[in-house]
């Protein structure tokens, strides 16, 4: 079944590796910087706040807000999700912003609102690959 | 600080602007040939010759390579700064410090796009490993409108903007294309016309959204000196900027505030000393109707959060207190990719008193401000009659 599946697929690279063998473990791995203290997203090698290259990975608690949100009525031809979906930009109690899919809410502007607590949702697309979704959290 | 910008102000000027022979839906044309139309027309508007010019400037699908090798150009200053739709912008304020520093005179900034029919325009494809192909394209994106969407949805949030605000733009700016014999798009739209057309994505209706055409454009810029003596009146650059944050939207800065345009807008205004009151005529790069309302607070002509309540009441449309995207904008008068270069084309025919029905009285400062890529760069211009 995930051989059929018809949407973008990541590839990762070097610095981004970690995070998608913690994903296909169902963690989400943030970085944080060892000098300013902040986490960030996506994974690379220095800290895009305060350019230090004292980095180290962290797991986050998967827990956040949804700080906005589009609902895509005309998605990419073969992507997988039927439209309309919504596409997010969730922030993470730490800090990092990450775009992902929102699962478990109507696609209606009416149910879905900005800074809902959200919480992440494993997605597995292919045996190499998990995609972290988020839901609306449970509590 | 050692360097002030404020001794740029008014070093060069733009002599010739023309659009390409015919814009729309071109499949007869390849962008290359875009280019040269556009090229063609803006050097006979500026009574140069092609052995005038020194310098190409040119952004997009084809390369800094490409077009002079079309044109028989063999420039020895090449700019091809590429971030996007405002590139045409910021290639101003770099062939302003190229002719300020002495390295070249006559810069032609040059666009050809065939946006729509794709000729000789092979599709972009990122990478398996690019950073869009592993943290934003596997979620769906679909081209800008999810991603200029994402401000418009928390800008909603935040500061209760409404749809019907949004409209608005679209609206006056079809009131202007109705006035332009070249824009595409020219049959009164209502409000409720917008609201009603299809969703793309929501909260952009498809009449939020920007057209798709096959155009070119080319800019022609030299020394002030130099353009005392050639073919129209010279238009003045007082004041430049540019900004870029990020490449992917989810990295951007703020989804409220478009911190590239703040930058910009700040060099530019203080570049130039112009005030806010100053400006006649404003063409602001409109991707979607959120953006040139973004623009309207990032420059600094309504506090953030008010641009809905700003562009209320047809204020940009003709007739209206401020006129805004007089050629009927991208919205309706042709986007083919990379606008950029229509915002300065339409603000020098304003300031030289060309645009006919359209016209908006004794313009004699104009603003050109642009975005590029999802919201990443920005790009200003301060233009004007007088030096």
């Amino acid at each position: 079944m995930t051989d059929a599946y018809t949407g973008p697929i990541p590839k990762p690279t070097p610095e981004t590796k970690p995070f998608w063998e913690a994903a296909k473990r169902r963690k989400l791995l943030i970085q944080r910087c060892g000098d300013c203290g902040q986490h960030y997203l996506y994974p690379r090698p220095l800290c895009p706040h305060c350019l230090s290259r004292n980095v180290t990975w962290v797991e986050a608690s998967g827990r956040g807000r949804l700080h906005t949100f589009v609902i895509n009525h005309r998605p990419p031809r073969n992507f997988p999700l039927p439209a309309p979906f919504i596409i997010g930009i969730v922030e993470l109690e730490e800090g990092a912003r990450l775009m992902t899919n929102i699962v478990g809410v109507e696609p209606d502007p009416g149910k879905v609102r900005c800074d809902m607590p959200v919480e992440v949702d494993f997605h597995e697309i292919t045996a190499e690959i998990t995609l972290p979704h988020f839901r609306p959290s449970a509590r | 600080m050692a360097f002030d910008a404020r001794k740029m102000r008014g070093t060069v000027a733009i002599v010739g602007v023309a659009e390409s022979d015919e814009l729309g839906r071109l499949p007869h044309k390849s962008s290359l040939q875009l280019h040269m139309e556009a090229t063609h027309s803006a050097l006979a508007d500026a009574g140069l010759k092609k052995s005038d010019v020194d310098a190409v400037f040119s952004s997009g699908r084809n390369t800094a390579n490409d077009v002079p090798e079309y044109l028989g150009i063999r420039p020895r200053f090449v700019g091809g700064t590429q971030v996007g739709g405002c590139s045409f912008i910021l290639h101003v304020e770099h062939a302003m410090a190229a002719i300020s520093a002495g390295l070249c005179e006559v810069a032609l900034i040059t666009h050809g796009e065939s946006g729509y029919s794709r000729i000789a325009m092979p599709a972009p494809r990122w990478g398996d490993d690019s950073t869009n192909n592993q943290f934003e394209l596997p979620y769906g994106i679909s081209g800008p409108a999810t991603g200029y969407g994402m401000l418009a949805t928390r800008h909603m949030h935040e500061f209760g903007t409404t749809s019907e605000q949004l409209a608005e733009v679209a609206v006056a700016t079809r009131k202007w294309a109705a006035l332009n014999p070249k824009a595409a798009m020219r049959d009164p739209i209502t409000i409720a016309d917008v609201l009603n057309s299809r969703l793309i994505a929501w909260p952009f209706h498809l009449l939020d959204c920007c057209l798709v055409t096959d155009a070119g454009g080319a800019v022609i810029v030299t020394s002030a000196e130099r353009a005392r003596d050639l073919a129209k009146r010279p238009v003045h650059v007082l004041g430049t900027g540019e900004c870029t944050t990020h490449q992917m939207v989810s990295q951007m800065p703020s989804f409220t505030r478009w911190d590239a345009a703040v930058v910009s807008g700040e060099r530019a205004f203080r570049m130039s000393g112009v005030r806010h009151e100053d400006i006649d005529v404003a063409q602001f790069y409109d991707a979607f109707t959120i953006v040139p309302m973004l623009a309207l607070e990032a420059l600094g002509f309504c506090a953030p959060g008010e641009s809905g309540a700003f562009v209320s009441g047809q204020r940009t449309a003709p007739g209206g207190d401020f006129p805004m995207n007089t050629n009927g904008g991208g919205l309706s008068y042709t986007h083919t990719g990379m606008y950029g270069i229509f915002t300065l084309i339409e603000a020098v025919r304003q300031l030289r008193g060309e645009c006919g029905p359209r016209q908006v009285p004794d313009a004699t400062v104009a603003i050109c401000h642009g975005t590029g890529g999802v919201w990443s760069a920005a790009a200003t211009a301060i233009l004007s009659t007088e030096r």
